[in-house]
């Protein structure tokens, strides 16, 4: 009885000891990243083909989606604000939610399994066939080689995504309650514009944007190293990258919103 | 793929992404909108501000001429100080009066202000002294309620 009781606090000890020992290597990766980052910059072609993986090659995903929020969005905001008269609201409504949350949010998520988990499958097979090593053996710091060069690529694909997301959904909100049901055009326009603010909406919202590509980027590459040197661990590593990101992501959404949004 | 493609891949995604936050901030956003950053703040005093908020517009006729810039409680008056900044294009005489209005019947809640004959303009730091306050719906019912209450009451005497 006493014994099961211990072993339970045991393992909560042990638990704790080990997330927190994660989270050190985790912050210690991180600053090793930023700090032999100045590769990144000097031979930016490393850091190009970085962006063309995690950016250009999501655009179609982003593209798509966004549309197709953008389209759902325009079609329930009109379905509820027709009952109360405010139909050519939905222009705002539509505007504020891509704006301020949808498209920082799920051009993340999306970011986060798309660019993200390749991210953490090219690092954590370069580590287990020793890739890592090899470099190293020659004299090339994989930090400065490989791993900084993705982060910065993540780091400034991210907030373009997202901006090209939230456009793309404002652009399926309009095609579809001004092109086909008929909402009119000027009052769509104008009264988004109305309501929609460069500093308090548009700002916070690429802030939101920086720090979650700042995040899934981390978190993707920290998992990745950190994976067992084994097909199954890089597998579970994957996993855990797209499972932790959009934890993050949500997580950090609501601590960033309660910071922006709230208060006067 | 070769070199010059990706480049040019990259290049396309760049300049779309930089676009897209262009047509956020121009199509979307108001940035087009007047920024009062230069103009002159008078403060008015109201008895309850109702729902106002810090950046809710000042309007005169409709038009914005400027922004509330600050809210607070005068502890001796139990009074609302309420700074606005309006824009250095629009003077308006001594004696011109702000009231509290609200756009529809569920809008946000503005400064409207009516211009008055003084021949003096308003000059910064300015008070304005003819103030009307927010509608507080509780009162208002408030007092239709009474008003329905006194009537009844006379007109019960005089059925007597």
């Amino acid at each position: 009885m006493i014994n099961a009781l211990a072993n339970g606090i045991r393992l909560i000890g042990h638990r704790t000891i080990e997330a927190v020992w994660r989270l050190g290597a985790a912050t210690r990766f991180m600053g090793l990243v930023l700090a032999r980052s100045a590769m990144a910059f000097r031979r930016f072609q490393l850091t190009l083909d970085e962006i063309h993986f995690a950016g250009v090659l999501s655009l179609i995903i982003i593209i798509v989606s966004g549309l197709f929020v953008g389209l759902v969005l325009g079609l329930q905001g009109y379905e509820t604000l027709k009952r109360y008269g405010s139909a050519e609201a939905v222009g705002t409504l539509v505007a504020l939610a891509l704006v301020r949350e949808l498209g920082p949010v799920v051009a993340a998520l999306l970011f986060a399994s798309r660019a993200g988990s390749a991210m953490t499958a090219e690092i954590g097979i370069m580590k287990s066939t020793e890739q890592l090593s090899a470099m190293e053996m020659m004299a090339v710091d994989p930090f400065a080689r490989v791993i900084s060069p993705m982060f910065w690529g993540g780091f400034i694909s991210m907030p373009l995504l997202a901006a090209i997301f939230s456009v793309m959904g404002i652009f399926g909100g309009y095609l579809i309650t001004v092109v086909i049901i008929g909402v009119d055009s000027g009052a769509f326009w104008s009264q988004m514009q109305a309501s929609v603010d460069l500093r308090d909406d548009i700002l916070n919202g690429v802030i939101k944007s920086v720090v979650f590509g700042a995040a899934v980027t981390a978190i993707a590459l920290f998992e990745g190293y950190d994976a067992p040197p084994t097909a199954e661990g890089v597998s579970r590593a994957v996993t855990r990258t797209v499972v932790t990101s959009a934890l993050a992501v949500l997580a950090l959404d609501f601590v960033l919103t309660a910071f922006m949004f709230t208060g006067v | 793929m070769k070199r010059t493609t990706l480049d040019l891949w990259v290049g396309i995604f760049v300049t779309a992404g930089v676009l897209a936050l262009f047509v956020l901030a121009l199509k979307v956003g108001n940035a087009s909108n007047i920024s009062v950053s230069d103009g002159y703040r008078v403060v008015a005093e109201f008895d309850n501000i109702g729902g106002l908020k810090v950046r809710a517009p000042v309007k005169s006729a409709g038009v914005v001429v400027g922004r509330v810039e600050g809210i607070a409680l005068d502890t001796r008056s139990f009074r609302a100080n309420v700074t606005m900044r309006i824009d250095k294009h629009y003077p308006f005489p001594k004696d011109s009066s702000a009231s509290i209005l609200t756009a529809g019947l569920l809008g946000e809640q503005y400064i409207g202000m009516d211009g008055g004959g003084d021949e003096q303009n308003l000059q910064d730091g300015d008070r304005i002294k003819l103030t009307q306050s927010a509608i507080v719906l509780e009162k208002v019912i408030g007092q239709f309620l009474y008003g329905k209450a006194a009537e009844n009451v006379s007109g019960g005497t005089d059925k007597k």
